[in-house]
């Protein structure tokens, strides 16, 4: 059964890098579902975190092949371990007088902040969980959305061990 | 002090400190300094092809041929054209796992992005079909660009590398500074295998009444040739051979079987199709191996011994995957391997070898010795004239390339040179032409069809000014045959765009100075072959043979390894109506 996993990436920072990813899974016909690419604390080193959606046969094999780009540092198949998965989002609703009180306090059962208003519209700030994101969405009603955006997961493996991925020199694999 | 030198000329230092004494290559607008300081390098030989893909197949082929001293191929080109003609060449190098670095002349680094004259996005486009590649914008990244190139080429799994050299940054001077080490954090290619797996695959070996090693190139590749027998031998295992692992074990051993898959015998297939284990070595389960992928060796266990890891389980499952090289893993895991005796298992192989004698062909018309001259007859010819002379076989792809996998009988690895993964037409002659200048003290025989001798022959040229001792043998059906005989099976015979009306081979032979004869009986042969071999250079020798010619047995996609279609009892038809109107 595909199901979305999801990888945390280290790659060198150097240009083309993302190229290459983004090349292997299309040509591996691998279906990304979001991809996210940052810093790190090493100048160095950037951070993807992917999810894509695929069964748990062939999740080992995305593993290899993005292992065997040779600026492909560290892979981590985070799917099954605990992890703190965050993503951001903001949404833009359509908010004239009248509703917007009722918007306010949905935003603030989610946690989520009002960044912008205009006499038309409201931008909601809102992270947490895709589910989470989802819901929020959904709570907004479809109708009164105007604009969408979402940065794509972000995971960090919980604790220390598991989630001091190994960079080089440090061990290997 | 570092001495200061132009980026050209660094590449060259770098090249010879990376033990580069052959480069194949043509040189235009984007490489000119580096061909200019080409000049000041009289230690390094360059080898000017007819065609840019000539030169990434000669690279490729040298490279395989001299794998055993850790040579890896060099072919350059200038950008634009030069490095789309490369193209063909390097995807057949990344197919077949062949180190080999290429390098191309790319406009100046200022005008990258402008559509500049014969400006294209070389490592975009060579992106999926290399290793890995490089954009050098700087003259001072030269060494370290190049150091890491080789590195990467020939270890672990080794492929191409391509490096795409700005105009400026040959032209460039900075210090010349070698690096001491390689330093690619995110390069680590498994070496040794795991101990539990390694314990597993032990336990499951001990377990197996009709094991079947699956040699592959991944054998030649890491030199495990003698690890190999040392396992097949102290198990009594028996080894089928992939067609690039061919050589791997000679085939005059008693426990090698030969060639599997689409076209391997049929006592090789039903060995791997009622095994109980197969450990794969350095073979990645190609669909030209399998056949249908369901029904493939439905009761063995598998063991995949392999360096990528990226194919384990990528077409079939298997059990117990041996991460690492070849050749050291074999050696950790010979130890513990028990010695073992298989009577029963290898008299039952016996049985189906026996069986397929007797459908031979070649066995049949020699026996009779009627019916025309054919293909397969003419390579057992070959291999029984230069039996025991140690001489290198490259082909290109067809009917003729399946027969002399099937009737050459390599008794060493790195003598045949084949288009695997690829199957590119045309590999031949360029192959040929690398084989003969890694290899100038062997004969080195092409074997090409008369359809994809025409897509290189201008390597023809090549070969006579470069003095190469090749042997050029076309077998000539006047068709492109493998394409028409999966017309006649699969599309009853309607033959569509196969027909080839031919130039006199001879003649163009001729045109180049090449000593030429064309052979249609089967009397002619044997002089055939030794007018060849007397005449030191270049030689072609066309023969006649029935167009209508199939490959056999011969296993389809669709089914299953076992399900052959034998050799058929009847002489091929001989005769075309418009077979006349072909070159005499
Ligand atoms: C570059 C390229 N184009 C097309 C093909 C498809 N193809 C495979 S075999 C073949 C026929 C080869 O004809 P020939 O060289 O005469 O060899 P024969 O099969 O007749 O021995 C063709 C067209 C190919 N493998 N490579
Ligand atoms: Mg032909």
């Amino acid at each position: 059964m595909a199901m979305p996993h999801t990888f945390v990436v280290l790659v060198e920072n150097k240009p083309g890098v993302l190229n290459r990813v983004a090349s292997l899974f299309r040509r591996r016909n691998y279906n990304i579902h979001s991809l996210n690419v940052g810093t790190t604390q090493d100048p160095r080193v950037s951070r993807m975190t992917l999810v894509v959606n695929t069964t748990p046969e062939k999740a080992p094999l995305i593993e290899a092949n993005l292992y065997k780009l040779v600026n492909v540092i560290d892979v981590q198949d985070v799917t099954d371990r605990p992890a703190v998965r965050r993503e951001l989002a903001l949404i833009k609703v359509r908010a004239r007088q009248g509703m917007r009180t009722e918007i306010i306090n949905l935003a603030s059962v989610f946690r989520a902040n009002i960044v912008d208003a205009t006499p038309e519209t409201m931008t909601i700030e809102v992270t947490g969980t895709p589910e989470k994101i989802d819901s929020l969405i959904e709570m907004l009603g479809a109708a009164d959305v105007v604009e969408v955006v979402r940065t794509g997961v972000l995971a960090m493996t919980r604790g220390t061990i598991e989630g001091a991925r190994h960079l080089p020199g440090a061990g290997g694999r | 002090m570092p001495p200061q030198m132009t980026g050209a000329q660094m590449l060259w230092e770098s090249l010879i400190r990376e033990g580069v004494d052959v480069v194949f290559g043509y040189p235009g607008g984007s490489i000119m300094p580096v061909y200019d300081a080409l000049l000041d390098y009289p230690q390094v030989r360059h080898v000017l092809t007819r065609h840019e893909q000539g030169a990434a197949h000669a690279a490729d082929a040298y490279a395989r041929t001299l794998r055993d001293q850790g040579k890896v191929g060099v072919a350059m080109a200038t950008s634009g054209p030069g490095a789309t003609n490369l193209t063909t060449g390097i995807a057949n190098a990344f197919m077949d796992s062949s180190p080999v670095v290429f390098i191309t002349g790319q406009v100046s680094a200022e005008y990258l992005g402008t559509d500049a004259f014969q400006e294209i996005d070389v490592t975009g486009i060579s992106l999926p079909i290399t290793k890995h590649n490089f954009l050098v914008t700087r003259a001072e990244d030269i060494p370290r660009v190049v150091r890491e190139a080789f590195h990467i080429a020939r270890t672990g799994r080794p492929g191409p590398v391509l490096i795409d050299l700005c105009k400026n940054a040959q032209n460039d001077t900075a210090p010349f500074v070698w690096p001491t080490e390689v330093r690619l954090p995110g390069y680590r290619p498994p070496q040794r295998a795991d101990e539990d797996a390694l314990a597993e695959a032990t336990r499951l070996l001990a377990e197996a009444q009709r094991p079947v090693i699956l040699a592959g190139q991944g054998v030649l590749m890491s030199g495990a040739m003698p690890e190999l027998r040392a396992l097949a031998e102290k198990a009594d295992i028996p080894v089928a051979m992939t067609l690039l692992g061919l050589g791997a074990l000679p085939l005059e051993h008693h426990l090698a079987l030969g060639m599997m898959g689409m076209h391997g015998e049929y006592f090789v297939n039903m060995a791997i199709q009622h095994a109980d284990l197969l450990i794969a070595l350095g073979m990645r389960f190609d669909d030209r191996v399998t056949g249908k992928l369901e029904a493939y060796a439905p009761q063995a266990r598998k063991i995949h011994v392999e360096v990528d890891p990226a194919e384990i389980g990528k077409n079939v499952p298997v059990d117990v995957a041996l991460l690492g090289d070849l050749k050291t893993v074999l050696r950790q895991w010979l130890p513990r391997v028990a010695e073992a005796r298989r009577p029963a298992w290898r008299e039952q192989i016996a049985a189906w070898r026996a069986d397929t004698q007797e459908h031979d062909v070649v066995h049949k018309t020699r026996r009779n010795g009627k019916g025309p001259l054919r293909g397969p007859e003419v390579i057992q010819r070959l291999w029984e004239t230069t039996a025991g002379q140690d001489v290198i076989i490259a082909t290109g792809v067809g009917q003729h390339q399946m027969w002399a996998a099937q009737y050459y009988r390599f008794p060493q690895p790195y003598r045949l040179v084949t288009s695997g993964g690829l199957g590119t037409m045309g590999f031949g002659l360029p192959a040929g032409v690398g084989a003969a200048v890694a290899h100038p003290d062997k004969e080195v025989w092409v074997i090409e069809g008369d359809g994809g001798f025409q897509m290189t022959q201008a390597e023809m040229a090549t070969a006579v000014q470069e003095g190469l001792n090749i042997k050029i043998v076309v077998l000539n059906n006047n068709y492109l045959g493998m394409v028409r005989q999966w017309q006649e099976l699969f599309y009853d015979r309607r033959y569509s765009a196969v027909l080839l009306h031919n130039p006199d081979f001879v003649k163009l032979a001729d045109a180049h100075g090449i000593p030429a004869r064309r052979v249609t009986e089967r009397r002619e042969v044997d002089a055939a072959f030794a007018f060849a071999r007397q005449h030191q250079g270049p030689v072609l020798l066309e023969f006649r043979v029935p167009p209508e010619d199939n490959v056999f047995p011969m296993v389809t996609t669709s089914d299953p390894l076992h399900e052959m279609i034998r050799r058929p009892e009847e002489e091929p038809h001989v005769e075309r109506s418009d077979w006349a109107g072909a070159a005499p």
